[in-house]
């Protein structure tokens, strides 16, 4: 009795087709990410259970860093670059701070304000790579000299009939004094609205939050 | 894997002398660089998901004068939370005892209990919660005490300045606690 042969065949698989597979992944993974623009300001934000991303579009962001010192910008789209010129400018007229043209041009391209009214001609003289957060931050500390009240009214102005998104963004360690002095700021122009950048976390299971998520009650509607 | 193809031999001879030349396999082992590619799709994938930063609403009251127009809270209903120094968190019902014997300390972890504890215990159009974070806390203990009202789905919560006599009993209870 002859038994049939059985073709033996080679334990190596060819590898191509799956090495084809994974570069197209990758290629498109890089294409699609983006990554995170260098912060100047380096600011560790606290996480909460929010689950709607943050918006990227009309977004005035004040950063408020571990010793408290505030720090404002603006969205990167060029409209958002035209405001912020337009509060510098109102800011400029109102406030008498001697701003020359090219002052005005160096400060709407910086990264963010630091520095109270005083100082910004002196900030807008600064070369890029010392606008960080070593400067001292807008002063907020008491109702006598909240300069962000001014910033903000500036803001609503410059914003006059779309809706910025104010975005805080704070520190984990920063003290509440200086978020209640924030507060105090965006009350005072009626920004009653505004959002606090976090990281996203998990809803603890058992919570009222975790039972109404399972009934699929979304959390903006509670 | 990528090994020599060794099994050529066996040909015709060329003559003697004539040295056979090896037949090299154009077969090349693409494991490692599959390996690579997937470790680089990892990398990409978990970066892309984890930089998202979500944004928490708040929504301020408006500041008023007039004692008409103030929302008045329940004495029965309200519970408030005071944050301290160092992730502290100090609690009453009602209104505060002289005295300060409902004055009550607790810690962010049992802080839910509480919380939960008196929305079972209230009527839900009276439950009030009062959010007094003292001098010394972080921005960080306010984000999480916010939080826990989402995560409780507590409808009305207020955020208050403290009051001398609270922040005086918040600092002596600092000193105290370690």
């Amino acid at each position: 009795m002859s038994r049939p042969k059985i073709a033996r065949k080679s334990t190596n698989i060819d590898m191509t087709a799956m090495c084809d597979v994974a570069f197209l992944l990758l290629s498109f993974f890089i294409l699609t990410t983006k990554f995170k623009p260098s912060e100047a300001v380096p600011v560790s934000t606290p996480n909460s259970v929010a689950s709607k991303v943050a918006p990227e579009k009309d977004v005035v962001m004040l950063s408020m860093n571990k010793d408290g010192k505030v720090f404002l910008s603006v969205g990167d789209s060029k409209a958002d670059k035209e405001r912020k010129e337009t509060m510098i400018r109102s800011l400029n007229g109102s406030k008498n701070l001697g701003l020359s043209e090219a002052d005005i041009k160096a400060l709407t391209a910086a990264p963010f304000i630091g520095v109270g009214f005083s100082n910004l001609s002196q900030q807008a003289k600064l070369p890029t790579e010392s606008v960080n957060d070593k400067l001292p931050g807008i002063p907020a500390q008491d109702s006598t000299n909240n300069q962000v009240i001014d910033w903000m009214r500036a803001v609503t102005e410059a914003y006059a009939g779309t809706k910025p998104n104010i975005l805080l963004k704070g520190d984990n360690v920063a003290k509440y004094p200086s978020f209640k002095n924030i507060i105090t700021a965006l009350k005072k122009n009626d920004l009653m609205k505004f959002q606090m950048v976090t990281n996203p976390e998990s809803v603890p299971n058992g919570t009222d939050l975790w039972r109404a998520n399972q009934k699929g009650v979304k959390q903006e509607d509670l | 894997m990528a090994e020599m193809d060794t099994s050529s031999g066996g040909g015709h001879k060329k003559g003697p002398g004539v040295k056979k030349g090896k037949k090299m396999s154009t077969r090349v082992d693409l494991t490692p660089m599959v390996d690579l590619g997937f470790l680089l799709i990892t990398f990409f994938i978990f970066t892309t998901t984890m930089s998202q930063p979500t944004a928490m609403k708040l929504f301020l009251p408006k500041d008023t004068d007039k004692p008409e127009e103030q929302n008045k809270a329940k004495e029965s209903g309200a519970l408030t939370i005071m944050l301290g120094d160092k992730n502290h968190v100090y609690y009453y019902e009602g209104i505060l005892d002289p005295a300060g014997a409902n004055f009550k300390s607790s810690s962010f972890k049992d802080i839910r209990e509480v919380i939960m504890n008196k929305k079972k215990s209230t009527d839900e159009k009276d439950f009030v919660v009062v959010i007094k974070p003292g001098d010394q806390s972080t921005y960080k203990n306010v984000i999480d005490i916010l939080d826990e009202m989402t995560i409780n789905v507590v409808k009305k919560y207020a955020l208050v300045d403290i009051s001398e006599g609270e922040a005086s009993l918040v600092k002596a209870s600092d000193a105290t606690a370690q």
